[in-house]
């Protein structure tokens, strides 16, 4: 059990790293990694939501929208607002998340206060909800492989802000400058990424 | 004059304010659907659909919206049409389905949508929007293709495959061989760094061509593009 936990969370971190690999969540990675302390908080903002939003839309999933019986078929479908009710309750989670912590927790809400609101629209939150419910994942499973999601984000967006410092200075032709630049760099990343195929599954043995 | 104005409304789109490449809004979908040109057509029908209904009545609802909860509510509109266009998809073409799987209700949060929600149809009126919505989302259907065909050339020597998914009267199997067996084809093409690598190619050559007649203006796109990525 561990071992497969393990697996779940490594593979999110390095194999299937959601910025690098899956692509979800550009628009932030590429916005927010000029900086390091900016691409920190937006990670941890992103991690926290992403475990938080997991946490309420795996039970809404399995026991509201699709309850199972315990022969395995289903009491009642309705599957097919997973869209609708997954992105409310996100677009929620995040108003309360920032009200919580503006009150109780002045110091994180300070650290992360400007990248919460962004979050709502964070492909990552919504993807990682939708996809482990796609991997038939149980609950601990997703809340771990929400957390992994969440630190291979964090991974890609410091690797990247350290890479980005140093295209920046670099000299490139006035159609490259800027982002055309930025994205050639992050296929060089992305491609040091993919020789991280099969290294999880050959640590643990699996 | 007013009929040029509506022209030129629709045509934003396509170069000038193309949602891709100048904009650098729906980053994700671009990247992750444009392996394959069909995927992009596909993906570009889906999100012109829900586009352009969010638009019309986003832009009907403006005045009675209030200000204060007005993204949750076009959230909300969007995340309706996006439900929508997921039921019929996985009705009639569920081949398209399975291609796009987890990117067809990310539709909701792709930003390209809830931009011109916020930028366009906040502001102005039903006809206007649906226009905008409509150029908007061509751009981003004709940037995909091109991204897709590059990619898929490039990346497993055909173009076009998987068509015949999108469009039941195509034979089975349908696809159009472009470079020869014999050439070994570039597979990383069609992987996350081609991706990237491909969109930054692509973005450049926009940046070229919206600048190149005014040479003096040269430094001007590529600031709006820096401001529009947030």
């Amino acid at each position: 059990m561990a071992v497969e936990l393990a697996v779940i969370f490594f593979s999110m971190i390095l194999v299937d790293n959601y910025v690098l690999v899956q692509f979800l969540g550009i628009c932030p990675f590429l916005g927010v990694s000029k900086r390091l302390d900016s691409a920190v908080g937006m990670s941890l903002a992103v991690t926290f939501v992403m475990v938080m939003a997991t946490a309420a839309t795996w039970p809404i999933q399995t026991f509201l929208l699709t309850p199972a019986n315990p022969d395995g078929s289903l009491k009642w479908d309705m599957g097919y607002l997973q869209t609708i009710v997954f992105i409310l309750i996100i677009a929620i989670l995040v108003q309360l998340l920032e009200s919580i912590l503006k009150k109780y927790i002045p110091a994180l809400y300070k650290a992360l206060g400007v990248y919460l609101p962004l979050i709502t629209t964070n492909c990552t939150i919504l993807g990682v909800t939708v996809l482990n419910i796609d991997n038939g994942y149980d609950f601990l499973e997703s809340i771990i492989c929400a957390a992994g999601a969440g630190i291979g984000y964090l991974v890609a967006m410091v690797l990247f802000s350290g890479v980005r410092r140093r295209v920046e200075q670099a000299v490139t032709p006035k159609c490259f400058k800027d982002l055309p630049i930025t994205l050639v760099a992050a296929a060089m990343v992305s491609l040091s990424f993919m020789g991280f195929g099969g290294i999880v599954e050959s640590i643990f043995g699996v | 004059m007013s009929k040029n104005s509506k022209w030129k409304i629709f045509t934003n789109g396509f170069l000038a304010e193309n949602p891709v490449l100048v904009l650098v809004l729906g980053t994700c979908p671009t990247l992750a659907t444009s392996t394959m040109a069909s995927n992009g057509i596909g993906m570009g029908l889906a999100a012109t659909f829900v586009l352009v209904c969010s638009n019309i009545v986003i832009s009907a609802l403006r005045k009675v919206i209030p200000n204060q909860v007005r993204i949750p509510c076009y959230i909300t509109v969007i995340a309706g049409f996006v439900s929508v266009v997921q039921m019929l998809v996985k009705a009639f073409v569920p081949a398209l389905d399975s291609a796009l799987g987890v990117y067809l209700p990310l539709i909701v949060v792709n930003c390209i949508i809830l931009g011109r929600a916020e930028m366009f149809a906040s502001k102005n009126g039903v006809l206007d929007s649906a226009l905008d919505g409509l150029g908007m989302g061509i751009g981003f259907m004709i940037t995909l293709t091109i991204m897709g065909t590059i990619r898929e050339v490039l990346g497993s020597g055909t173009w076009m495959s998987g068509l015949d998914g999108l469009f039941p009267f195509l034979p089975e199997g349908f696809a159009i061989q472009v470079l020869p067996e014999s050439v070994d084809p570039f597979t990383i093409m069609t992987s996350a760094p081609g991706g990237f690598f491909i969109f930054g190619v692509m973005m450049a050559a926009a940046t070229w061509l919206t600048t190149r007649p005014k040479k003096e203006k040269a430094s001007a796109p590529a600031e709006a593009a820096e401001g529009g990525n947030a």
